[in-house]
């Protein structure tokens, strides 16, 4: 068996920024510990000696010309903003209080 | 005979013949979309205005005689996971409700540089994760063969589009059989092209090293037109091949001709034993051996580290979603929720927003996916996986030393009734088991009808080695001639009236 408890959900809740609420925390605990079980396999199929593959077909640095192009205006980019001003996305601030 | 009954090529040979207009045939489509799509609901949003001026302005350049592209004035509708200018994009997420992309992705401007009058957009799973449309933040699609039952995923809503005569095409998007699983379970062609063969250039990202885009349809020579419509390199995709597409519609005309000889076709056994219903292996059987009646000669090939693809699928999938989704954070677009709680912080709103924005599966996924590439944990999966991918490129590498093509069942099951498999993850996962080495290794692959068990249709898969798709065309065309022979009319022509359906479960 896998070790996923509900605290190594909430952990990995945290570092993946979703507030999930403590039904969510019990479910998804019970879960993946099962996915986790069916898919640890793919370690005692592969060994050192095996290459990774990260891409299926490899490409390697594909650039295109450094000529500037049409892009999206200021407006456009906000358009679909929650939150915007002076031209900016609006956001909360980014520091809590000091305690 | 109704106009939407007709494959996209006959609909276009009449347009080509003036027979008929653009505008009527667009009209015809929004007119079964309002007559059934309250019963399938395989539309998330449809776009009749744009449609219509589209069509209108095809038909003007028709009676002017201008040099127009073979599907000019073919209706077509689009996976809301790709994004539509003017038209709302949600990839089935609440977390995007509302937004109004103001450009298209790639694959939707060669769309309507084909000048293809576009119907509206097709449900799916939330990001496409999901193998049923049950995902899907706004309700799930309905099977057009049974109400009750799932049309596949994550695409369900395009193959149901299809299927129901709501549109002859449609585009779909496929990770690990969201375009050929619910081709599959629906009586319809999809095929996912060679990895890099389309662009994914404004398609919502699931997994970047899997997806690729590509056509829904009801026959392989529509699926072959809608293909080389889109196919070709694009300098705004890094992962798109800078070479010429392969000659795919022809493929598919010369296969039509029913002429197989010489082709060697490998069985894989591991994709066809545990796990598979008996029905849908009696429909596989079958089509082999109206293969070998076409001249092919059929093979068994052994692919051991098959066994492990569904495992490094998982790993590779959740991981790479886990990173993509990350740019729905309630700043850019979409919605934003818990800003103006006291002591809000710009991570407390990200929090908040993505808590309420992702759905049971996503949520799953983004924490599967974060475990595995976390400090302690990353060797032991995300680098294992990717070193199981190695595997399974040898295994094909090898299988094509022996073969042409391959060919599998397309998905282990017919459709299951909705809600059956929402609460089980794993074996909802199953659905996807044929269909996922040829995303690890970015082979081709597409679905065909393969007859009906039980009432209710399977599919057949063929896969060729990378960039060439034309071998699968040719192999699903002359397949397809040779069952449609044998039943006396095409799978899809079959499927039960949708109106009748939901008229029994009203009385139930």
């Amino acid at each position: 068996m896998s070790d996923i408890t509900r605290e190594e959900v909430a952990r990995l809740a945290d570092l993946a920024k979703i507030a999930l609420t403590s039904a969510e925390l019990d479910r998804l605990a019970g879960q993946l510990d099962a996915i986790v079980d069916a898919v640890a396999v793919v370690s005692g199929a592969v060994d050192e000696s095996i290459p990774a593959t990260s891409h299926p077909i490899e490409l390697t640095n594909v650039m295109r010309e450094d000529i500037p192009e049409p892009c999206l205006t200021n407006e456009e980019s906000l358009a679909a903003a929650p939150a915007a001003e002076d031209g900016f996305f609006r956001v909360p601030r980014l520091m809590g209080e000091t305690p | 005979m109704s106009l939407t009954r007709l494959t996209a090529v006959e609909q276009a040979d009449l347009l080509a013949r003036k027979q008929v207009s653009s505008e009527e045939l667009t009209q015809a489509h929004l007119d079964r979309i309002d007559e059934v799509d309250s019963h399938v609901h395989a539309f998330l949003a449809v776009s009749p205005d744009q449609a219509l001026a589209e069509a209108r302005s095809v038909d003007h350049d028709r009676a002017t005689n201008q040099d127009l592209p073979p599907l000019a004035g073919v209706p077509i509708a689009v996976k809301d996971l790709l994004a539509t200018k003017g038209i709302p994009t949600t990839a089935g997420s609440k977390i995007l409700e509302g937004w109004i992309p103001v450009f298209d992705a790639t694959v939707v401007r060669k769309v309507k540089q084909a000048r293809m009058p576009i119907l509206g957009k097709t449900n799916l799973d939330e990001f496409a994760m999901g193998s049923s449309t049950e995902f899907s933040a706004f309700g799930p699609t309905h099977n057009p063969w049974d109400l009750t039952r799932i049309p596949g995923g994550s695409g369900g809503g395009s193959a149901a589009a299809v299927a129901a005569f709501e549109a002859p095409l449609a585009l779909g998007s496929d990770t690990g059989g969201s375009i050929r699983q619910p081709a599959a379970v629906t009586g319809t062609v999809g095929a996912k092209p060679t990895y890099g063969g389309v662009s994914r250039q404004g398609g919502v990202a699931l997994a970047s090293s899997l997806d690729q885009v590509g056509p829904a349809a009801r026959t392989v020579l529509d699926a072959a037109y809608l293909h080389e419509a889109i196919a070709g390199w694009d300098p705004k995709d890094s992962t798109s091949l800078n070479e010429p597409p392969p000659a795919i519609v022809h493929a598919a005309k010369l296969g039509a001709q029913g002429d197989l000889t010489g082709m060697r076709i490998g069985v894989v056994t591991q994709l066809k034993g545990e796990g598979y219903e008996p029905g849908v292996l009696q429909r596989f059987e079958e089509a082999l051996e109206t293969l070998r009646g076409l001249g092919a000669s059929i093979e068994e090939v052994d692919c051991p580290s098959f066994d492990y693809s569904f495992a490094a699928y998982c790993l590779i999938m959740a991981s790479e979603a886990s990173s993509n989704v990350a740019r729905f954070e309630g700043i850019r677009h979409g919605l934003r929720v818990g800003e103006d709680e006291p002591g809000a912080t710009a991570m407390t709103m990200m929090s908040a927003t993505r808590a309420a924005g992702f759905g049971p599966e996503v949520k799953r996924r983004v924490i599967l996916g974060t475990y595995a590439l976390s400090a302690g944990y990353y060797d032991a999966y995300y680098g294992s996986a990717q070193k199981v991918r190695t595997l399974i490129q040898r295994d094909f590498a090898a299988a094509w030393e022996q073969t042409d093509a391959l060919v599998t069942p397309a998905t282990p099951f017919t459709a299951f009734p909705l809600g059956e498999k929402v609460e089980n993850p794993l074996a909802m996962y199953l659905c996807d088991l044929a269909t996922i080495p040829s995303n690890l290794a970015g082979i081709p692959g597409m679905s065909l009808p393969s007859g009906l068990v039980d009432g209710l249709p399977a599919g057949i898969q063929v896969l060729a080695p990378v960039r060439r798709d034309e071998v699968m065309y040719r192999v699903a065309a002359a397949l397809e001639a040779a069952l449609t022979a044998q039943w006396g009319s095409p799978l899809w022509a079959n499927a039960p009236d949708i109106l009748r359906q939901s008229g029994k479960e009203d009385a139930r």
